[in-house]
C-alpha cells in the first residue's frame, strides 16, 4: 500500500486539513482534485483529518470488498465484464499520464491511435479465447467459423492499419513525441492487456484459481500494513519507506495462513472449482463438473516436527492447499515487486497516484499494481504443473491434418498407450 | 560544446532534484523550481537531445585508395554497390551452407539490431553509466531468447530430446523456467532503481522492452518461416530487397511526385514501378526456386544423421498445374493455358505486402531516426550504415509471412501435436485415442479391423 494522504493540490498550495508527504517536492504536474463525495464529508468533518482519513480508506476498503463479492456471486461472465472494465480504466489511467507527462494531448490522431491499438489487442486475445473455450459454439454459426478460421490474419491486418495509420499521422516537429507515445502504448498494452487476459484464462480454469490469487494479495497489502503499523521498525527498501521488514514477513506468514483457510472453504463448493463451460444447449456458462482430485479430501501424514505442536497424526486436506501455499508464498515474497515497481514508476514521473478514481485510495493501477504480476504466475503455474494441454482443442487441431499425418500421429499414439500398458492390446475397441 | 553545457545542466537539475525531494516546502521559489522541473520533461521541442556525434568513416583503406581518383559522388555509389554485392554474395554462400548456418545468421543479425537500438537509447538518455543497466538488457535479450527457442526450436527436435533426461525437464517445465528467469531480471531491475535516476532508469527499462518486441519476436518467426521451407525464407526477403532496390532505380529515373514527407526522396513513380516489378520477379523466383526439394520441403531434424535434411514429397503447392489464363491476359500473352506452381499464386500476396506495406516499415525508421536525430543506426556496414537500416523493411514482413502460412498454408504442427498428446493425462489420452479412430475409421484412413 502507498500511503496516500488524501490530496494533492496544486503546488504551492497544501490541503488546509491533511499532511502531505514532502519526498514528492509536494507538488506535481497533475493537480488532482478532492473526490471524496459531499455525504462522507459531512458526515466526517468533526473528526481530526488522520482519524478522516483513515475512516474514507476504510469505507471505501468495505464497499471495495462487498462489490467483489457480489460480482463473484453473479457469476463468471460478469467477473470477466469486470475485468475488462478494470483493464480498459487502467489503460485509460496510464495514457493520461503519458500524455502529461509529454504534454502530448493535443497531438493530432494520438487518442484515437491508443484506443484504436486497445481495440485491436483486445479482440486479437479475446478472439483466441472465443475460439478455444467455445468450440462448438463457432462452428454453428457461419460468421463466427470464418472469423475463428483467418482469426491471426485479421487481427494483423487491423494492427497494421493502425501502424500505418501511426505512420501517416507523423509530423515533423512533433517526431519525438508520437515515437515516445506510441512506445508508451505499446509498452501500456503488453502489461494491462496480455495480464487482463491471463486473468480471464485462470477464470475459466475454476473461479477458485481467480479468487484466491486476487484475495491473497490484498490479505497481504493489508496484513503487512498491518504488521508493520504496529511492529514497524527496520525499513525494508528505499524506494518505499513505509515498508519494513517486520510488515513484510508478518504478511507473508499471515497471508500463507489465510490462503489455507480460503481455499479449504472453497474447495468444497463446486461452483467454484469448476471449469467454466460454455453449454451450447442452454447457451449459457455452467459450472458443474465431477471434481478433480485436486479438490477431493485426502489424508496427508503431519511431519514429525509439526506433530507435536498441532497434536495430530494426520490431517486431511485438499491437495489445492498445497497449490495455494506457493500461491501465497508468491503473493507475500514477489508481489510487492510489482508494488515497488509501481512506487518507482510514480516517482519518475512525479505524481502521487495513478488517478483519483477512488476517494482515499488514488486510481485503480494503484489497487491492482501488486496483481500484475499474480496473474502471470498463476497462469504459468497452471499451465506447468496442474492441466495439460486442453484435450478437445488437441482434437480440433487434429482434424485439420492431413490424412496421413493423422495416421502417423494416431499409430504413433496408439504405440504409446501399448507401451504404457493403458490400452490393453492390439484388439483394444 | 553545446552537448557538455546541457549535460551539466542536467546534472545541476538532478541536484536541485535532490534537494528538493528532502527540503520542506518552501512557498517563493516553488515557481522557479516548477518552471525547471517542467522544462526537463518537457520534450515539446525536439531541441534538448543533443545531436549524436556523427558517425566515423568506417570504409576500409583499400577501398578507398581503389576510388581516389573518383569524384565524391560516384565513389559513394561504388562504395554502396561493391557492399551491396558483397551482402548479397555473402547470403548466397549462407544459403549454400544450409539452414542451420541461417539461423545462426538471424541470431546474430537479431543480436546485432538489438545492440544497435539499445546504444541509441543509451545516447539519447545519457543513461551510459547507468548502474546495471547494460547488464540487465543484455539479461533481459537471453531469457526472451531463451523463451522463444524452447517454444519453437524445441518442437523439431523432439526425437533428440525424448532421449535425455535432463531436457526433457526442461521441456516440461519450459514456462515456468523462463518465467522464474523473466521475474528474476525484474526483481533485478526493481532493487536496482537509484534515487536520482528513476526515469532514467524507467525509460530505459521501456525503450528494452519494445526493442525486444519488435526484434526479437520478429526474428523468431524469421526462423520459423525458414523451418516451414527455405523457399518461405527466401522469397520474401528477396522480394523485400528487390522492391528496395528497383523503387529507387524507377525513382532514380522517372521520379517526379513525392510520395511522403517523412522520406523526401521517395517518389509514386518509384513506389509504382517497384511494386510492379516486385511481382514479376516473385513470379520468376518462385518459379525457379520451387522446382528443388532443398527449397521447398519443411526443413527437419534427422536423429540418426543428427544432421537438418530437407528432404521429402512436394506439397501440392510445389507441384505444377495447369491454369486457364483469364480471356483478358489471353489476348495480350498470346497463351491458353499455362502451367504454373500453386506457390506462385503465393508469392504475388507476398510481394504485394513486401511493395505495398514494407515500405511503411522504412517510413517508420526514418521517422525514428528524425524523432532522434540519428542518421543512420550505426556505422557497421560502410556506405549503408547499421544492420537495423538494411533490415528495416524486412520486420513486418517476417511477421505478414508468418501469419499468411498459419492462415492459410499449414495446420497445426504435427509434432508438436504429438507432443502434447503425450503430456495428457492416461484417461485424456485413451478418450482422445477413441475420438480419433471413430473419427479415422469414418473417414476410411484407417480399416475398421480387429488387429492393426
Amino acid at each position: 500500500l502507498q500511503e496516500s494522504e488524501s490530496d494533492t493540490k496544486l503546488d504551492g498550495e497544501t490541503a488546509s486539513d491533511s499532511e502531505s508527504k514532502s519526498e514528492f517536492g509536494g507538488s506535481s504536474p497533475v493537480p488532482t482534485s478532492d473526490d471524496t463525495p459531499e455525504v462522507l464529508n459531512r458526515a466526517l468533518s468533526n473528526l481530526s483529518s488522520r482519524w478522516k482519513n483513515w475512516w474514507v480508506r476504510g469505507i471505501l476498503t468495505l464497499a471495495m470488498i462487498t462489490f467483489f463479492f457480489i460480482i463473484i456471486y453473479l457469476g463468471p461472465m460478469v467477473l470477466m465484464t469486470i475485468v475488462m472494465c478494470v483493464q480498459i480504466k487502467c489503460f485509460h489511467e496510464i495514457i493520461t499520464i503519458g500524455y502529461n507527462v509529454y504534454h502530448s494531448y493535443d497531438l493530432p490522431w494520438f487518442r484515437t491511435l491508443s484506443w484504436y491499438f486497445l481495440l485491436c489487442v483486445n479482440y486479437f486475445f479475446y478472439g483466441e479465447t472465443v475460439t478455444d473455450y467455445f468450440f462448438t459454439l463457432v462452428q454453428r454459426e457461419e460468421p463466427l467459423r470464418i472469423l475463428s478460421k483467418y482469426h491471426r490474419f485479421i487481427s494483423f491486418a487491423l494492427y497494421l492499419t493502425g501502424f500505418c495509420m501511426f505512420v501517416l499521422s507523423l509530423v515533423k516537429k512533433h517526431y519525438r513525441l508520437q515515437f515516445y507515445m506510441f512506445g508508451w502504448t505499446h509498452v501500456t498494452l503488453l502489461i494491462i492487456v496480455t495480464q487482463s487476459h491471463l486473468i480471464i484464462h485462470n477464470l475459466f480454469e475454476g473461479m477458485i484459481w481467480f479468487i484466491v490469487p486476487i484475495s491473497c494479495v490484498i490479505c497481504n497489502d493489508i496484513m503487512a500494513y498491518m504488521f508493520g503499523f504496529f511492529f514497524g521498525r527496520t525499513p525494508l527498501i528505499k524506494l518505499s519507506p513505509k515498508k519494513t521488514w517486520e510488515g513484510f514477513i508478518g504478511g507473508f506468514f499471515s497471508t500463507v495462513l489465510f490462503g489455507l483457510l480460503l481455499s479449504y472453504v472453497m474447495s468444497g463448493y463446486r461452483c467454484f472449482t469448476c471449469p467454466v463451460e460454455f453449454n451450447n444447449d442452454t447457451n449459457s456458462f455452467t459450472v458443474d463438473c465431477e471434481p478433480s482430485e485436486l479438490f477431493q479430501l485426502q489424508e496427508y501424514n503431519i511431519p514429525v516436527v509439526l506433530q507435536s505442536v498441532v497434536g495430530w497424526k494426520t490431517v486431511r486436506m485438499y491437495p489445492f492447499q498445497i497449490h495455494s501455499i506457493a500461491l501465497s508464498t508468491f503473493a507475500s515474497l514477489i508481489g510487492p515487486f510489482g508494488g515497488f515497481f509501481a512506487s518507482g514508476f510514480k516517482r519518475a514521473f512525479k505524481i502521487k497516484d495513478f488517478a483519483n478514481t477512488i476517494p482515499g485510495h488514488g486510481g485503480i493501477m494503484d489497487r491492482f499494481d501488486c496483481q500484475y504480476l499474480m496473474a502471470t504466475f498463476v497462469n504459468v503455474y497452471i499451465a506447468s504443473f496442474i492441466r495439460g494441454p486442453n484435450p478437445s482443442k488437441l482434437i480440433q487441431q487434429f482434424l485439420t491434418l492431413r490424412p496421413d499425418q493423422q495416421l502417423h500421429i494416431f499409430n504413433t499414439l496408439k504405440a504409446h498407450l501399448v507401451d504404457r500398458g493403458i490400452l490393453g492390446s492390439l484388439e483394444d475397441a | 560544446m553545446s552537448a557538455r553545457r546541457r549535460r551539466r545542466a542536467a546534472a545541476e537539475q538532478d541536484e536541485e532534484e535532490e534537494e528538493e525531494d528532502e527540503a520542506a516546502e518552501a512557498g517563493s521559489d516553488k515557481e522557479v523550481d516548477l518552471e525547471e522541473r517542467l522544462h526537463e520533461l518537457d520534450l515539446r521541442n525536439d531541441s534538448d537531445i543533443p545531436d549524436v556525434p556523427p558517425p566515423t568513416d568506417s570504409t576500409p583503406e583499400i577501398l578507398k585508395k581503389a576510388l581516389s581518383g573518383l569524384s565524391a559522388r560516384w565513389k559513394n555509389w561504388w562504395i554502396r554497390g561493391i557492399l551491396t554485392l558483397a551482402m548479397i554474395s555473402g547470403f548466397f554462400l549462407i544459403i549454400y551452407l544450409g539452414s542451420f548456418m541461417l539461423m545462426l545468421l538471424v541470431l546474430s543479425i537479431q543480436v546485432k539490431c538489438y545492440h544497435e537500438i539499445i546504444t541509441i537509447g543509451y545516447r539519447v538518455y545519457h543513461s551510459y553509466d547507468l548502474p546495471w543497466f547494460r547488464s540487465l538488457s543484455w539479461y533481459f535479450l537471453l531469457c526472451v531468447n531463451y523463451f522463444f527457442y524452447g517454444e519453437t526450436v524445441a518442437d523439431y527436435f523432439a526425437t533428440f530430446v525424448q532421449r535425455r533426461e535432463q531436457l526433457q525437464f526442461l521441456i516440461r517445465y519450459h514456462r515456468f523456467i523462463s518465467f522464474a528467469l523473466y521475474l528474476t531480471g525484474f526483481c533485478m531491475f526493481v532493487l536496482s532503481l537509484v534515487k536520482k535516476h528513476y526515469r532514467l532508469q524507467f525509460y530505459m527499462f521501456a525503450w528494452t522492452h519494445v526493442t525486444l518486441l519488435i526484434t526479437v519476436t520478429q526474428s523468431h518467426l524469421v526462423i520459423q518461416n525458414l523451418f516451414e521451407g527455405m523457399i518461405w525464407f527466401l522469397v520474401p526477403i528477396s522480394s523485400v530487397i528487390c522492391n528496395d532496390i528497383t523503387a529507387y532505380i524507377f525513382g532514380f529515373f522517372f521520379g517526379r511526385t513525392p510520395l511522403i514527407k517523412l522520406s523526401p526522396k521517395k517518389t509514386w513513380e518509384g513506389f509504382i514501378g517497384g511494386f510492379f516489378s516486385t511481382v514479376v520477379f516473385g513470379f520468376i523466383f518462385s518459379y525457379f526456386l520451387a522446382q528443388y526439394q532443398y527449397f521447398v520441403c519443411p526443413v527437419e531434424y534427422n536423429s540418426e544423421t543428427n544432421r537438418f535434411v530437407t528432404e521429402c514429397e512436394p506439397s501440392e503447392l510445389f507441384q505444377m498445374k495447369k491454369y486457364s489464363v483469364p480471356p483478358l491476359l489471353q489476348a495480350v500473352l498470346g497463351w491458353e493455358t499455362v502451367n504454373m506452381y500453386p506457390f506462385q499464386m503465393h508469392s504475388f500476396a507476398l510481394s504485394t505486402f513486401a511493395s505495398l506495406i514494407g515500405p511503411f516499415g522504412g517510413f517508420f525508421a526514418s521517422g525514428f531516426k528524425r524523432a532522434f536525430k540519428i542518421k543512420d543506426f550505426a556505422d557497421t556496414i560502410p556506405g549503408h550504415g547499421g544492420i537495423m537500416d538494411r533490415f528495416d523493411c524486412q520486420y513486418l514482413m517476417a511477421t505478414f509471412v508468418h501469419v499468411y502460412i498459419t492462415s492459410f498454408i499449414r495446420g497445426p504442427n504435427p509434432s508438436k501435436l504429438l507432443k502434447q498428446l503425450l503430456i495428457l493425462q492416461p484417461e485424456q489420452q485413451l478418450s482422445v485415442y477413441k475420438t480419433l479412430k471413430s473419427h479415422l475409421v469414418e473417414k476410411g484412413i484407417l480399416q475398421p479391423s480387429l488387429r492393426v
